[in-house]
């Protein structure tokens, strides 16, 4: 309805819609600012080609639902508002992983119960309770994937550095191998697999994203 | 019951939700501040557990399972209703939690007040849903051994949100380079926190 009359008031790239998309990525950063998601995002960053599957499955899910809240947002009575959420994100949800099942299945195997963790994803309901419920169809849906995208961003780079350092591969090509690293005796530091290694790698992403950001510094 | 033990003690120590599966990070990372207000997230999480685990067996193995509506004719023998265990599982979850919160908000209104808004979140937290879905995924075969799974978790994650609590009360005198404050320090804490309980891995049962 308000969606026409917005797009005549201002672009639909204005700057303040481009600041929602790009906030997320560093400034208000879901996973290492807001603390929500830490879940699916250390569990699925054995390998990078989950993390990325995973990524767009969050994207659908988080910018889809955040639409469908929106335009509902003048007919959900507050008192049931987040059985509603639920309803919505989770028949999202069950659509993402029946087309992973019929398409990728090799990977919706890997992901195993993570997809349907998508639902419980913190992400997903902050975003809803915190900015969908108070505002138009298009931000909330650009809020949506700019969060999602701040999500991924992190699942990437944890996936790419504990692929690279643990089984030396990149989206399962043997880089290692290729630059002919093993023949100097380097060898593959088999720890970086197991699951603690995902808690130390995004420990040290948010240490070297605090030195850089001085602001986000926490105060006790 | 030696098998009951041992699913027990599988999912307390070996397979616990927190460490080797990073269920439930979120309210684990935001309430482990102090030692008393861990204490009772984590005994809500080991009730809801308890009670959300078997009743999800139940729906299903008696409703949503292919072949699980047989006992209502053979006409329903065929029907295979697993698309929708997400969405019943969920709605099973957040009713519980419902009912959770009005019985501490009765009885207990201090630690009521002291869990704040993390007791309804607690529908959200993936430890809850995980225990369901894994569940479903390990295809456990009686009720009982569903339960000792869904008790196991819980106190697995109660054991873990408690030992982070205290050392995050003791880390407060310790001299961390800014940047690491608070989160950054939380998450590598955890990691070799994670590391230690990955020393049952050994322990064959």
């Amino acid at each position: 309805m308000s969606q026409k009359e917005q797009n005549e008031k201002e672009p639909l790239f204005s700057p303040k819609h481009i600041k929602l998309l790009t906030n997320p990525l560093d400034d208000d950063n879901p996973i290492t600012v807001l603390v929500l998601g830490i879940c699916s995002a250390l569990a699925v960053t054995v390998m990078l080609q989950p993390a990325v599957v995973m990524t767009l499955s969050v994207v659908c899910v988080m910018g889809l639902a955040n639409l469908i809240v929106s335009l509902l947002r003048n007919t959900i009575p507050p008192r049931i508002r987040i059985i509603v959420q639920l309803v919505v994100i989770a028949s999202l949800v069950i659509l993402v992983d029946q087309v992973l099942k019929a398409f990728l299945y090799d990977v919706s195997r890997q992901l195993s119960v993570f997809v349907g963790l998508i639902i419980t994803n913190c992400i997903i309901m902050g975003r809803l309770e915190a900015f969908a419920l108070a505002n138009k169809p298009w931000p909330s849906f650009l809020d949506g994937v700019g969060n999602a995208a701040g999500y991924g961003i992190i699942l990437i780079i944890v996936a790419f550095l504990r692929e690279l350092l643990g089984s030396g591969t990149v989206y399962g090509y043997p880089v290692i191998e290729y630059l002919g690293l093993y023949e100097f005796g380097y060898e593959d530091n088999g720890f970086m697999i197991l699951p603690p290694m995902a808690l130390i790698t995004v420990g040290v992403i948010i240490w070297v994203q605090r030195s850089r950001n001085r602001k986000l510094i926490e105060t006790n | 019951m030696e098998e009951l033990v041992n699913i027990f003690v599988r999912s307390v120590f070996i397979d616990n939700m927190v460490f080797a599966y990073f269920l439930g990070m979120c309210s684990y990372l935001a309430v482990s501040k102090t030692v008393t207000t861990a204490n009772g997230l984590g005994i809500a999480v080991i009730f809801v557990l308890g009670i959300t685990v078997p009743i999800n067996f139940l729906i299903e193995n008696y409703f949503l399972m292919p072949g699980a509506l047989s006992w209502l004719g053979p006409r329903f023998a065929e029907m295979d209703l697993s698309f929708l265990s997400f969405i019943m599982f969920i709605a099973v979850i957040a009713s519980m939690v419902q009912l959770v919160e009005m019985v501490v908000e009765k009885f207990v209104p201090a630690l009521y007040s002291s869990l704040g808004i993390f007791l309804p979140l607690i529908a959200v937290n993936c430890a809850i849903l995980g225990g369901s879905l894994f569940m479903q995924e390990r295809e456990y075969a009686t009720i009982a051994e569903a339960t000792s799974f869904g008790l196991g978790s819980g106190v697995g994650f109660y054991l873990a949100i408690v030992g982070l609590a205290a050392i995050r009360e003791k880390i407060k005198y310790s001299n961390v380079p800014p940047p690491l404050r608070g989160l950054g320090i939380t998450f590598i804490i955890t990691g070799l926190m994670g590391i230690a309980f990955m020393s049952f891995l050994g322990i064959n049962l």
